[in-house]
């Protein structure tokens, strides 16, 4: 895996939100969605982020992409640094990275048809002629499964799976080099979230795409990716292989984590590690190691100083001040 | 009655006018649930699993009704049997919040945002019992201190945007179980929050069953709680039970092909980066049920049989009972 190129390199990504407050709108503190997270993707690769909800997961996936302006950090793309571009390059350079969101009920615009829907990043990316679209189109309906007879009907006359299938076809439309895939089966039941896992591995083979792909459920990440990151609180506490994250997991939170997996057979012991209490708010988060005031295995310096990120195992990197030396 | 509550033939109508026939949505229910068990039920989103529920507790709502023929019966705590299908509303008060509760899948909008946590708590123990106020405030202190929230003193004067999804769903929890109901209904309780708060939820609805004698029925679409949680467990698919057996018959020796698909479908550990198994299709749309099995055009296994004639649900074994073709040979006769 490692020879292959670096497609995207992430530095020290921060973003903050303001928290406004007063009669005059005045910044009154920072909301810390991503405090620093630092990650690179492959080509031809499926990076995940896990986490639960309010940990940055989704931040991060938009900031890559520019939708959101990075407070600090660097964002480096196939060479570029994306927070460099103007306008204008920027618009061009979004061809080849798209994003796949959560919810395929809100993400489709209900007033446009499916072929609507289609043309549209062609018409923003490049000029084509009508004819030229018409081949477009034709062949991601193909690729993604639609019925090329139901392009002239509208989102509400399809079925969850259905309108994910149209949502990643609007993404791929623009053969872009990598997507950032938002949670992209969460709203799916069971047997559909398999046909579109099944799509999207497909998919990354036919068109070698780079997969950033966001969930919270590590049952679909580990199916699906070769890398994972577990973020918790703004930072990514534990990445690595995927294999070796879910098998030999040392961050006490990923542990925690992985066992609060609801077991798959009745019959199967499982050894639970209770965590307390919820994940603080990052309005405000707490000094020192995030995960402190939850953590088992908690000592003096977790409350003062924040762990870096060490490289423990060939590519498996920890930040937990457990293993310093 | 040695059930606490016998559902018979339950179907569920949507009408249409008075000149098309109502669409049955729900279909030929037949549930028991015995005491202090823990009975899941488990299908994908539209397959009537949370009508049927809706049903028990008389809270169809409009256009919906409980089609003819059904009945649901209910043992209260007096041990007398009660009628719930056409039950008179101010009765169905009595048993509502009392005897049968309920704990809703989103805690963030089942919850009035308009009062504090104390007066939610209390509506539920004004409703049914006669207690002063300060023993009104015992109580539910007493409740939110079983539910394992913190700080119980301060949260009872909070109103519910002061509390996380966690807490939110154990005050739920607290006001479900405050009158020490026999039946609670707990549908997808944990289906909105994240997997280390709904390791707790569950592990904390298991601990309280311990200490109340309290069935429940637990609605949920993820086999994980199944596994987690019940004894005994019904599939629903397409408005019908597929599938109905003891919770480890259904994940060792299942029957029914769709139960299969489902259990292969979901993203099992250690098997990555394969192709995951697929049902082919999707779910038909009440109204566009065949008359014969409704599971035949998704099935691997549809014989000829399946298509023109809809299986009866029979008992296979002691205990487990399947609905489909391929396990009906020489069973017929029994049922």
């Amino acid at each position: 895996m490692s020879e292959q190129k670096v497609l995207f390199d992430v530095q020290h990504l921060q973003t903050y939100f303001p928290i406004l407050g007063g009669v005059v709108r005045k910044t009154v503190g920072y909301v810390h969605a991503v405090e620093d997270v630092s990650f690179q993707i492959r080509e031809k690769e499926t990076f995940s982020l896990v986490g639960e909800s309010g940990c940055g997961k989704s931040t991060t996936g938009r900031t890559i992409l520019r939708l959101i302006e990075p407070t600090k950090g660097k964002i480096i793309f196939d060479g570029q640094d994306l927070c460099q571009l103007d306008k204008e390059s920027m618009r061009k350079m979004r061809r080849n990275m798209q994003l796949v969101f959560q919810d395929p009920y809100s993400s489709l615009n209900p007033r446009m048809t499916v072929r609507k829907l289609l043309e549209e990043p062609l018409d923003t990316h490049f000029k084509l002629t009508p004819a030229e679209k018409e081949e477009q189109i034709k062949w991601i309906t193909e690729a993604v499964g639609i019925n090329p007879e139901h392009l002239e009907r509208y989102p509400h006359q399809f079925s969850g799976g259905q309108r994910q299938r149209i949502s990643i076809a609007r993404a791929l439309i623009t053969k872009p080099k990598f997507v950032v895939a938002d949670e992209p089966v969460s709203a799916l039941d069971v047997s559909i979230q398999a046909q579109i896992l099944n799509l999207l591995m497909d998919l990354q083979k036919n068109m070698e795409l780079s997969y950033l792909f966001i969930s919270h459920d590590l049952n679909v990440v580990r199916h699906i990716s070769n890398r994972v990151g577990v973020m918790y609180l703004g930072r990514i506490v534990e990445m690595g292989n995927t294999e070796d994250v879910y098998q030999n997991p040392m961050h006490p939170y990923t542990q925690a984590l992985l066992s609060a997996i609801p077991k798959r057979d009745p019959l199967e012991e499982k050894k639970r590690i209770r965590l307390e209490g919820d994940v603080p708010s990052p309005a405000n988060p707490p000094k020192g190691c995030a995960f402190h005031d939850r953590c088992v295995h908690c000592m003096g310096i977790c409350s003062e100083q924040v762990p870096e990120a060490r490289e423990l195992e060939p590519g498996h990197f920890v930040a937990c001040h457990l293993f310093d030396k | 009655m040695d059930h606490l509550l016998e559902i018979r033939n339950l179907s569920i109508d949507l009408p249409r006018g008075k000149k098309l026939p109502p669409i049955k949505l729900v279909e030929g229910i037949d549930l028991d649930i015995n005491k202090k068990q823990n009975f899941g039920v488990v299908g994908e989103s539209g397959c009537g699993k949370s009508i049927t529920c809706n049903a028990i507790m008389g809270l169809l709502s409009y256009p919906l009704k409980v089609g003819k023929g059904s009945s649901i019966r209910f043992q209260n705590s007096n041990g007398k049997e009660q009628e719930i299908v056409g039950m008179a509303p101010q009765e169905l008060c009595k048993i509502r919040g009392n005897e049968i509760s309920m704990i809703f899948q989103e805690p963030m909008t089942a919850l009035d945002p308009m009062y504090t946590i104390e007066q939610q708590i209390n509506e539920a123990l004004s409703f049914h019992t006669n207690l002063t106020k300060a023993e009104m405030h015992d109580a539910s202190l007493e409740m939110l201190k079983k539910v394992k929230i913190p700080r119980a003193e301060e949260i009872l004067r909070d109103y519910p945007h002061h509390l996380s999804g966690g807490m939110l769903q154990r005050v739920m929890i607290a006001i479900a179980l405050i009158n020490n109901p026999r039946l609670l209904i707990a549908d997808e309780p944990t289906t909105a929050l994240d997997v280390t708060i709904q390791a707790q939820i569950l592990d904390l609805m298991n601990e309280l069953r311990e200490s109340y004698d309290t069935s429940v029925i637990m609605i949920t679409h993820d086999l994980g709680v199944i596994a987690e949680t019940c004894e005994h467990v019904a599939v629903f698919y397409a408005g019908q039970v597929v599938e109905e057996a003891s919770v480890v018959d259904i994940f060792h020796h299942t029957a029914h092909p769709y139960t299969e698909g489902l259990l292969r479908s979901v993203t099992s550990l250690g098997n990555a980066k394969k192709e995951l198994y697929t049902i082919k299709g999707m779910v038909p749309s009440a109204g566009n049920f065949s008359t014969g099995c409704r599971f035949a055009d998704r099935c691997d296994r549809c014989m000829d049989k399946c298509k023109t004639e809809c299986p009866p649900l029979v008992e296979i074994e002691t205990g487990h009972k399947c609905r489909c073709w391929l396990h009906i040979d020489g069973a017929v006769e029994e049922a």
